[in-house]
């Protein structure tokens, strides 16, 4: 075995042997013991994951791991094997990286909750699944990984299991993520009956001779497709995202924002070689990301619970990822998921510290003024803000700028409507940091006596991921400025095809930058306006006078609409099926039948007289006494 | 030798625990069903599955009739017989807490060489007496130790499995007086020509009984009920390995022996097979019951073991065994969960439990596994078990596949709303304290939750084991298929 092998096995093994200890032994280890495991194992994945990727070149060839041959039957073939090229190198210094400073923040976090080891336990077992997803060298691995996560998310959704409100969320989550599953499936098995194989590599090369716009691919891709939208929370599969708050804000940072969710973004990116061939599917993206990134941006804006602003953000941030694929810019696509990593998890994990602060406070009516007092949590959080806005030179705005461009190139009109996306993240993002750090505090006296600065474990991964937010976007440095400055362009130019914006002249672009910076900074100013001096408060849903707006604060009451269409005919199918067509049609014909024999034939008539005991005995006896014979003589 | 021994070991065993007092029956009744579970360890070592039949016994018993004793174990075989050797232990043990008399240990090790009988027969008659002497020891357990309303439920369930048999009796008759050689020997049986009608006619007539057996829709009125009054230990012996027999006897009596009867029927049972499993977890989504939930759930899961099958193809055979083990050994977990349950909260109603997990956590964690391993989680059995059946569906048509794939959501529905209903919430329910699991409970459940894990990882294990076998069949069906993609 390769140093390269041990070094990605290592990756993979040490989040798992800390879940496996957790969760088999965690009730009797002490509670510092266990949140140094697993941060531990997690960080030792995160170094073995940078050695790797320091190995790793532009030029680097990709390596494979084949453990073992998973299932095999007929032409079904699937191996345990595992693939380290310079996508999966990307991915794995964000889980690891991220993941390392949100379990030490967690440590902080969750140091008083009773459930403490089980946290850690489920949350390495998190980072070991994730691992699988993106390191899987074929489609069935990489579905280990896809439903592992999901399991986690659904263990930690549902992590303070007593609340029944939490159970439900969490249910939701593994539910509508299976929905999309089964068409990832269909996906699946679309390939197999056409290439026989789920090997990343061997589609790579058995698509080559296929051509642009095929019908049988262009399906399998939507069905692909559908499986991402689930994962990542797009139109019509995501409102179980604002739902999954319901976990411990690190959970919320980790998994519901800087990884798991961003699975389906990674699922296209590794199968653009068969994305790139279907522009049908790529339109579907497109729009489905435009739509999901607006939608959810316009209930962002009068959500007042600050983990939902974030939950509704992220679900219209990862919009905007869509939105990069469907244009064909897989490496863009991939770059905004690296500088929301940052910054998204930061925002979480700041308002973790408030929520830390103000005992369990989510609703931003009842905060304000805090800025004084949490220092570090107001800086960072101001910093995530910034970033998220796209003001330059803060990583959200080099991501997010290569978006715009790109849609610009397609269509002026798509540009417009996806800057007006971002401007209401902006707007959002304003609103949430004014009315949390800014004006008065606005909560009850008892609470406001005992707030404080989070401890270091939790005020650490704040500075960390403030300073990454500050400087993430630099790994691509728009070409505008200088020649070869973009660096992830270069990294990953040789597995994936490089895009630029087309038709589009250097002038062209900067004037786009300069239009939608300029813009970002008046919507600043407007929630500074409104909000800045701590004077307008929002009020409940219930009591919102203006309509749209409460429709918004309402979350166009969407989940009353799919409850309406969908889970009361499901559950009334049910009723239908057992109570009527199974107790009384089905049943009734066999019992008819039976009552018919039972009148006619004598045989039968014999048994219902009582006798099927005696039957049985003897036949019972006889059997007994004919193989005993036998054997005995 | 071995063969003999492991089919009728437990079978003396049983009589002596029926005549033994009832404090040493339980001890008995357990280490006959370890001893059987060596003689199967014994096999597994020695088993090569490139050479098809081994540990091969002939005894002549009826020649006048052309019946004999001939037994024999190939991967098919095998595989059912690991499967019966590992779960009836662990059944026995599942009682130990309870006052029963010895004659309730020694009808279950009755059953297990019955089990055991029908999945080693190669004589067609011994296998029918084998198939029958396997109803007798349910009927018993469910008519004297069943829950209430258990009179009316056994006599139907005894009534209609019955009446399967029976046509299964004519299908087998048939066999035989279209047989030259005027014998049951299975060797004879799968070098027969029969034409297309016979085959129609004796696949129609074997099946009805299987139908029944597994069960398939709309044959499945029995079982919710059945399973629902029968003590535990009779649910398990059912849905874990008595249903397998239906399994197990179309690769080995309709398979080989009526290909072209099963190829004719094929779309029939396919319809049949995916209505079950849409329908069955359809019902079982609003089941209160938990045996009742999980009887629901067994018949969707049969349903597409059986679709798998009925593709005709390697990957679907090899599926379907697969996913036969895999489902006895999670229904049983699931079964004994409930069962756990009943014996400290006497109900089986999810709408009276509530927050079991505050203050039994080992107990949920189990719980948990097994019900993951149930909805197919990758790196649980049920997974291999699912995935490759659906593959081997949408193989043979795309839509079906889908279609049948819906049971990927319905089954997260119905088993996360058990478990939450049963285990999560809060303290509000009366049910949340109850004391965790006990040693015996643990060591129950141990081995259950680690063949989920690890034929998960590594089924290679089990499909090695059925591979050879398998791969005959869909040579056998190869013919077909060209011929039927020809046109």
């Amino acid at each position: 075995m390769s140093s390269s092998e041990i070094l990605l096995l290592t990756c993979l093994l040490a989040p798992l042997s800390g879940a496996g200890i957790l969760l088999i032994a965690g009730r009797s280890l002490p509670k510092s013991f266990a949140s140094a495991l697993a941060t531990t194992s997690v960080f030792l994945s995160f170094i073995a994951a940078f050695l790797l990727f320091r190995q790793t070149g532009a030029e680097t060839a990709a390596f494979k791991l084949n453990l073992f041959s998973w299932f095999t039957a007929g032409k079904l073939s699937v191996d345990m094997a595992f693939r380290y090229d310079q996508l999966t190198a990307l991915f794995l210094l964000v889980i690891t990286g991220i993941g390392s400073l949100i379990h030490l923040y967690s440590a902080g976090y969750m140091h008083e909750d009773e459930g403490h080891n089980r946290f850690f336990g489920y949350l390495n077992f998190f980072v070991f699944f994730m691992i699988i997803l993106v390191t899987g060298a074929n489609f069935a691995v990489m579905f280990a990984g896809w439903e592992g996560v999901g399991l986690c998310s659904y263990l930690l959704i549902g992590f303070w299991y007593k609340n029944s409100d939490y159970n439900l969320a969490a249910r939701k989550a593994f539910v509508m993520n299976r929905i999309g599953d089964l068409g990832l499936l269909a996906g699946l098995f679309m390939l197999l009956n056409r290439y026989n194989t789920l090997d990343f590599e061997a589609l790579q090369e058995a698509v080559k001779a296929v051509k642009s716009g095929d019908a049988y691919l262009t399906t399998a891709t939507v069905c692909l497709f559908i499986g991402a939208m689930g994962k990542s929370a797009q139109l019509p599969l995501f409102t179980w995202l604002p739902d999954a708050m319901a976990g411990p804000t690190p959970v919320s940072a980790l998994i519901h924002a800087a990884t798991m969710v961003t699975a389906g973004i990674y699922l296209v990116v590794r199968n653009h070689f068969l994305f790139s061939l279907t522009p049908a599917t790529l339109d579907l993206i497109l729009y489905v990301g435009l739509a999901t990134a607006l939608f959810a941006a316009t209930i962002g804006l009068r959500q007042n619970d600050i983990k939902k602003v974030l939950a509704y953000s992220t679900v219209s941030q990862l919009g905007f990822m869509f939105i990069a694929l469907g244009t064909g810019a897989f490496t863009t696509g991939f770059f905004h998921v690296f500088t929301h990593a940052f910054f998204k998890a930061l925002l979480f994990l700041g308002a973790g510290s408030v929520i830390h602060a103000l005992h369990h406070e989510q609703d931003m009516r009842f905060m304000g003024g805090l800025k004084k007092k949490l220092p570090i949590t107001w800086i960072t959080f101001l910093i995530g803000t910034i970033a998220i806005s796209g003001i330059p030179p803060l990583a959200g705005f080099f991501s997010k700028d290569e978006i715009l461009a790109f849609l610009y190139a397609k269509n002026p009109i798509l540009w417009g409507l996806a800057l007006l996306g971002s401007l209401m993240t902006a707007f959002y993002m304003f609103r949430l940091y004014f009315l949390v750090f800014h004006g008065s505090y606005r909560g009850d006296a008892h609470t406001e006596s005992h707030i404080h600065e989070s401890p270091i474990s939790m005020t650490l991964p704040l500075m960390v991921l403030a300073a990454c937010s500050l400087i993430a976007g630099f790994i691509g440095i728009p070409e505008v400025f200088a020649a070869h400055s973009h660096w992830l362009n270069h990294f990953l130019g040789n597995l994936i095809p490089v895009q630029h914006p087309e038709g589009i002249s250097h002038s062209t672009e900067i004037t786009l930058m300069g239009v939608s910076v300029t813009a970002v900074l008046v919507m600043v100013a407007i929630a500074f306006r409104v909000y800045g001096q701590g004077k307008v408060v929002p009020v409940a849903p219930e009591e919102e006078k203006n309509p749209v707006f409460k429709l918004l604060a309402q979350k166009y009451r969407i989940d009353e609409f799919y409850n309406f269409l969908f889970v009361a005919p499901f559950n009334a199918i049910s009723q239908f099926f057992g109570k009527i067509v199974d107790n009384q049609i089905v049943d009734g014909i066999v019992n008819a039948m039976g009552n018919l024999a039972m009148t006619t034939s004598g045989l039968l008539r014999l048994l219902h007289n009582g006798r099927v005991g005696t039957y049985l005995l003897a036949m019972t006896l006889g059997v007994i006494l004919v193989l005993a014979y036998n054997l005995i003589f | 030798m071995l063969t003999a021994l492991l089919v009728f070991l437990p079978l003396l065993v049983s009589v002596v625990v029926f005549l033994s007092p009832r404090k040493l029956a339980p001890g008995i009744a357990l280490a006959g069903s370890l001893a059987a579970l060596a003689i199967a360890a014994l096999m597994i070592n020695a088993f090569d599955p490139a050479l098809g039949r081994q540990f091969s016994f002939e005894q002549a018993w009826l020649p006048d009739f052309g019946i004999s004793l001939k037994m024999g174990v190939d991967g098919f075989s095998l595989l059912m017989v690991i499967l019966t050797t590992v779960l009836t232990p662990l059944i026995l043990a599942s009682t130990f807490n309870q006052a029963r008399s010895s004659g309730f240990f020694g009808l279950i090790l009755f059953m297990e060489s019955a089990l055991l009988g029908v999945f080693v027969a190669q004589d067609a008659f011994l296998y029918y007496l084998f198939w029958e002497m396997a109803l007798i020891p349910v009927y018993f357990l469910v008519l004297i130790w069943g829950n209430d309303n258990n009179k009316v439920v056994t006599y139907k369930f005894f009534v209609y499995t019955l009446a399967g048999s029976l046509f299964m009796l004519a299908g087998i008759l048939l066999l035989y007086f279209n047989n030259p050689a005027r014998t049951f020997d299975i060797d004879q049986l799968y070098t027969l020509q029969l034409s297309g009608n016979q085959q129609s006619l004796i696949f129609i007539l074997m099946f009805v009984a299987f139908a029944i057996k597994l069960p398939l829709f709309p044959f499945h009125t029995w079982q919710a009920s059945t399973y629902t009054v029968a003590p535990t230990a009779a649910t398990m012996l059912l849905s874990g390995i008595m249903l397998k027999m239906a399994v197990y006897s179309i690769v080995r009596w309709i398979f080989p022996i009526v290909p072209l009867g099963a190829w004719v029927w094929g779309d029939v049972v396919l319809g049949m097979s995916i209505i079950g499993v849409l329908y069955g977890g359809w019902i079982a989504v609003r089941q209160d019951n938990i045996k009742t939930m999980l009887a629901y759930s067994s018949f969707s899961h049969v349903g597409l073991i059986v679709a798998g099958l009925f593709c005709f193809t390697e990957e679907g055979i090899q599926g379907a065994m697969f996913q036969s083990f895999a489902h006895g050994i999670n229904v049983v977990g699931l079964f004994f969960i409930a069962e756990i349950l009943f014996q400290r909260l006497q109900t089986h109603d999810l709408k009276l439990m509530g927050g079991l997990r505050v203050s039994a956590p080992v107990l949920a964690s189990f719980f948990l596994i097994l019900m993951f391993g149930s909805i197919g989680l990758p790196m649980t059995n049920g997974f291999i078990g699912e995935f490759m059946l659906l593959r081997a569906l949408a193989g043979y048509k795309l839509w079906l596949g889908v279609l049948a794939g819906a049971t990927v959501i319905i089954g997260a529905v119905y088993m996360l709303r058990a478990f939450q209903k049963s285990m999560l919430g809060g303290s509000e329910k009366e049910t949340f304290t109850l004391s965790d699991l006990t040693l015996r409970e643990k060591i129950i459940l141990f081995p259950l939750a680690a063949v989920v894990i690890v034929t998960g990882i590594y089924p290679q294990l089990i499909l090695q084991i059925t591979g050879p076998a398998s791969a005959k069949l869909g040579e056998l069906f190869n013919v077909y298929l060209n011929y039927s993609s020809l046109n």
